[in-house]
This record gives C-alpha cells, structure tokens and sequence, in this order.
C-alpha cells in the first residue's frame, strides 16, 4: 500500500519539477505534502515521525507564505498600481514634450528677432538661444529614462502574474510572458534588442571623449 | 575643398522635438537644406529617393533602429559610402564598438552642445 503511495507521490513530484518554477501551483504543493503525510497515518516508526513533523513544519510554512501574498493583493498591483504608475509616466513625457516645444517656439522667436538686431546684442541672444536648444535636449534623454522604467514596470507586472500563478489565481499569460523574456543565444554577441539600453546613469555613462577614443581604436 | 553649406542633410529622430532642436543647430552652423525622417525605414525610403549628402540619425527608433538604417545604407551600393552620424543616448562601450563596426562616420553622444555638434561635422565633412 505504502509502496504504491511512494510511486504515485514520487511520480507527482517529477511532473512538478519538470515544469518551469512559476507554473508551479503552491495549493499542489500543499496537497501532495497532505498526501505524503496521510500516507503515514497508522502505526509510524520514529524515523517516519521525523518526517511527519518537517512536513507538517513545510505544510505551516507554505499556508504562512500563501496568507502573507495573500495580503499583499498582487492582483490589485498588478491590475491597477502598475497600470497606474505607467499612465503616470506617459503623462509625464507628454507633459514635457509640450513645454519643450513651448520652450523651442519661443527661443525661435527670440533667434529672428537677435538676426533683426544684429550686432552684438544681436549675437549676444543667439548664443543665450543656442544654450537653450541645447538644454531642451533633456526632454528627449528623460523621456527615454522614462520608458526604461515603465519597461522595468512591465517587467514587475510580468513577476506578479507568475506570482499570481503560482498562488493559482489569474497570471495565465505569465507563461508567455515567460518565454518572450528569453535572452538570446550566447556567443554570438548583443542581438540588436539586447543593445537598447538607453541613457546610462551619469556615474555609468561614457562621455564623448571615452566614444571618440573607441572609434578611433586607441581603447 | 570648401564644403557646400547647401548640401542636402537627413536628419532621423523619432522624437520631433530633437528633431527641430538638430534642424535649428544645423541651421545655425549655416546648414538650411535639411529633411526630416522619424524612424529607419521612413529615412531609408528618403534616401532611395533623392541624394543626400549626409546623415544624422538616433540609434533607439521603431519599426527600424538607427544601427539597422546604417546597416542597410553600408550594403546599398548607391549609399554605401554617404556620411552617416549616430547622434544617440546609447553610450555604452558595446554600442559604439557595434556601431563603428556597421560603418558609422561618427557618433555624437547625447544630450551635446553647439560645439560638439560642428567639431563632429567638420571631422566628417572637412572645416566649414
């Protein structure tokens, strides 16, 4: 009887551990835990005691665990905190592209007039107009900040469902997700994707004079 | 040879507020013939379409990125030997490693000022 419990067991635990880790369902867990642990009911020798108690122990912590994500509400962050966090965002680079190209008109207005003016004065605006192009560039380098972080959000987004998954509830796109999150192959070098990074932090960035002593090969 | 302050200049940026920032500098440094595209392919087709004597592109665009463009103008054999400056955020020592080996003429690291902007061009197209 016990023998015929231990292979069913053992083949339910293969299947688990052949499957990638977030499909894995904590309530399958729990239930081939109760099955090993009912199987030992009868008369038990100390050793089976030994393993009755750790998996009772196990059984405790997976129903602690399962309470305290519960209370998380993964569900709400994913299906509402996220979503909200990204929209945010968009607005936020919506927002500054417009202010930018206010800013831009405006500057634009002012260099025809420095060309009506001339002289120095004149120069005096163009150049004031030139330091203002050139900081309006920031609204292109935060707005790519700005997209690495909501890819960072999607990336969470993607965590949670697996999560959710895991918990079985809801993630039923987790495995895709999954799959698409694959890196590519090694040895060939960084695909095309894998060169998107974006603006570096100011401590990570190389600056001009580090790209031009790349392209020049004296690195 | 006195470069030609005429010469027809495509500039690629899907963000059109860098585009009109580059058009402006260009403009500035006595550059007035320029045209815009604001991804790869859209600049590709521009330039099967009418000479140009130089580009200025980003790197990170959709559907077509800035390396795939100049990946595809260094193998069209009408456009193999055009100018080709990558103006980008991309800094990192793969990005300019993979860029200088697709061909670029230079690469210009964002955000750059006026100055940059003209040493670069002059580097690619001789003193103006």
């Amino acid at each position: 009887m016990r023998a015929a419990v231990q292979s069913a067991m053992e083949k339910r635990l293969d299947e688990a551990k052949t499957r990638p880790a977030q499909t894995v369902n904590v309530d399958e867990v729990a239930e081939i835990v109760k099955s090993i642990v009912n199987s030992l009911e009868g008369d038990i020798t100390a050793g089976e005691a030994k393993v009755y108690s750790e998996l009772d122990a196990l059984a405790k912590i997976i129903r602690n665990a399962k309470a305290e994500i519960a209370e998380l509400r993964a569900d709400e962050i994913r299906q509402r905190h996220l979503p909200v966090a990204q929209d945010e965002l968009d607005a936020v680079v919506s927002a500054t592209e417009a202010a930018t190209n206010a800013i831009m008109a405006a500057a634009e207005k002012i260099e025809a007039t420095a060309g009506a003016i001339g002289g120095e004065h004149g120069d005096g605006l163009t150049d004031a107009v030139t330091a203002i192009y050139e900081a309006c560039t920031f609204q292109d380098i935060t707005g790519q900040r700005i997209k690495k972080v909501v890819r960072t959000l999607r990336q969470i987004e993607e965590k949670v469902a697996g999560l959710l998954t895991a918990l079985g509830a809801h993630g039923d796109d987790a495995a895709g997700d999954a799959a698409a999150a694959e890196p590519g192959k090694p040895g060939a070098g960084p695909t095309d994707a894998e060169l998107l990074n974006g603006p570096q932090l100011p401590v990570n960035a190389m600056n001009q004079d580090d790209i031009d002593a790349i392209l020049n090969g004296s690195d | 040879m006195a470069v030609d302050m005429n010469m027809p200049i495509l500039i690629v940026d899907d963000y059109k507020t860098m585009l009109r920032i580059i058009r402006n500098l260009l403009k500035q440094l006595g550059f007035d013939n320029v045209d815009e595209a604001t991804d790869g392919s859209a600049a590709l087709q521009k330039l099967r379409q009418k000479d140009f004597a130089l580009v200025i592109s980003d790197w990170n665009m959709e559907p077509m990125t800035g390396i795939e463009l100049l990946r595809e103008v260094r193998a069209d054999a009408k456009l193999k030997n055009l100018p080709f400056i990558m103006v980008t955020a991309e800094s990192k020592t793969e990005n300019v490693i993979s860029a200088k080996a697709a061909g670029v003429s230079n690469y210009i690291v964002k955000p750059f000022n006026a100055a940059t902007l003209k040493m670069k061009l002059s580097a690619v197209l001789g003193q103006f």
